[in-house]
């Protein structure tokens, strides 16, 4: 039985539910709190990531920043737009970081956001606690926090 | 204790070791010197106009300054550092200098006639070899060239930079345009192609103000302000990705203090961790780049106190970016031996000759 219960997990196992699928279309975000914390999670191109809703350089709001894609270039007059490539970036200095791993793009070993793991589930019925899903047949945003994703 | 002259101190007191001094003059005597190595029209060109050299010079290096020549270095009715024999007797021989960067900065720039600028850099630069490189092998020379025009420029490299004399081109500080920007390309991919050194000199006669913000009204402010034009001239050849397209290069930077370097690099390294996306070319925090591709004379020093020049060095973060320099036969009363001694150890060695000996493969 995977089903949300009502007595809280370890903490690295935390699970929650956040959000129906349909709520979450491609290109949208939502910032929820999980566990008392703010946490952003997005759907980009049809994959979903999370992102404490907080900068590692100055705690700025980062999950309201923009998502773009890697401008890349090989030398002066090279400029290339990589859409294969995520990152969030943050509204108060540009900080860009890698929305698969949280990596900043110029200090990755050194410097990156927090990320958590985001997955779809079909979750098994009946369910009790989440009144929300009254629909057995419906898709849910799942998110883990206090598991670092690597 | 002016340590250029020696005075109060021995060479051997002073330093015991090798030196390399990274910048030291050749004034060209007169125009008249250099006809001989000149196609005849521009010697009936300057004849029939009463032309007597560039302009820029004189503005550059006003004759009668303090900063222009040492007293001591100053010669009788020729310009000072015209000679081999006056560079031989006030450094080469006291100093016992392995090896000298001569820089000749005729102000050729500021000559407005693409061609005539053209032929009178190529007869410097014969001249340079005649009289001086040929004559001394302890001096490795700058080439110079019609910076106004790159392609020029590029084929003056192309022509005499294979001399075994030659380890820099020289170019002025002040320019009309950004030296990063791709007009100026040209230049850097003959001075990759020649294997030899970009080197940046105080002078250039750029329409524009010396300062960004319009004329100084003074030489005081012009020659204490220059720094902001070397800030410029760095940063723009990091931005535009010049280093990226020519990861050869290797750029020297004369007459400009250092003390400023480490501050300029905390800021621009902070820049470019937000807005890096706009100059993607630059693929890691410019301090390094600086790092890898530029290098520093220490004339001047413009470092302060003992122990505030201690302080800059160590924000320098690397013992590889100082050439020492006497900058003859120009004059900056820099104190050699203190700062000699706030230098780390095992860093004298390498500002004394052995940076300069790596950047110029000497």
């Amino acid at each position: 039985m995977t089903a949300p219960s009502d007595q809280a997990p370890a903490r690295r196992d935390r699970r929650h539910v956040v959000a129906r699928t349909d709520d979450l279309p491609p290109g949208e975000r939502m910032i929820v709190e999980l566990d008392g914390r703010q946490v952003g999670v997005f759907n980009i191109d049809g994959e979903y990531f999370a992102f404490l809703h907080r900068c590692p350089h100055m705690a700025g709001p980062l999950c309201h920043g923009d998502v773009i894609g890697l401008v890349t270039s090989d030398g002066p007059g090279d400029v290339r737009l990589d859409e294969g490539r995520k990152f969030l970036t943050c509204p108060l200095h540009g900080w860009e970081f890698d929305v698969r791993t949280g990596q900043s793009y110029f200090d990755p070993k050194k410097i990156r956001a927090r990320t958590f793991p985001v997955e779809v589930e079909r979750l098994p019925g009946p369910y009790k606690a989440e009144t929300y899903a009254v629909s057995v047949e419906g898709d849910y945003v799942i998110v883990h926090t206090g598991k670092r994703n690597r | 204790m002016t340590t250029a002259l020696l005075e109060d101190t021995t060479r051997a007191r002073l330093w015991p070791g090798k030196v390399i001094d990274a910048d030291v003059h050749a004034n060209v005597p007169s125009l008249e010197t250099l006809f001989r190595y000149q196609d005849q029209v521009w010697v009936q060109w300057a004849r029939e106009r009463g032309w007597s050299g560039p302009s820029g010079l004189n503005t550059a290096y006003p004759p009668n300054a303090p900063t222009t020549a040492r007293d001591a270095w100053r010669l009788d009715g020729a310009p000072p550092a015209s000679s081999l024999a006056a560079l031989r007797s006030h450094i080469l021989d006291p100093w016992d200098v392995e090896r000298a960067v001569l820089n000749c900065y005729y102000a050729i720039d500021s000559l407005r006639h693409p061609d005539w600028a053209a032929a009178v850099a190529s007869a410097v630069n014969d001249w340079l070899i005649d009289e001086w490189l040929d004559k001394d092998p302890r001096l490795a020379g700058s080439l110079v060239v019609p910076a106004r025009d790159p392609e020029a420029a590029a084929r003056e490299i192309d022509r005499v930079g294979g001399h075994p004399g030659f380890v820099q081109v020289l170019l002025p500080v002040r320019s009309e345009q950004l030296y990063g920007q791709r007009v100026y390309h040209p230049i850097y991919e003959a001075v990759t192609r020649n294997d030899l050194v970009l080197g940046l000199h105080w002078g250039g006669t750029a329409d524009g103000a010396p300062s960004t913000s319009g004329f100084p009204s003074w030489y005081v402010e012009e020659y204490a302000a220059e720094t902001q034009v070397y800030a410029g001239q760095l940063i723009s050849m990091i931005a535009e990705g010049v280093l990226k397209k020519f990861p050869t290069l290797r750029v020297a930077m004369f007459e400009c203090g250092f003390s400023w370097i480490p501050t300029w690099g905390w800021r621009m390294n902070k820049e470019w961790k937000g807005l890096r996306r706009e100059i993607p070319w630059v693929d890691r925090p410019p301090m390094d780049l600086i790092r890898e591709h530029f290098r520093f004379s220490v004339a001047p020093i413009d470092a302060g106190s003992p122990a505030q020049m201690k302080k800059i060095i160590e924000w320098l973060g690397t013992d590889d970016l100082l050439m020492f320099a006497t900058d003859y036969p120009h004059r900056h009363d820099d104190d050699i031996a203190e700062f000699l001694s706030v230098l780390p150890e095992g860093m004298r060695p390498k500002v004394m000759a052995e940076t300069a000996r790596a950047w110029y493969r000497l």
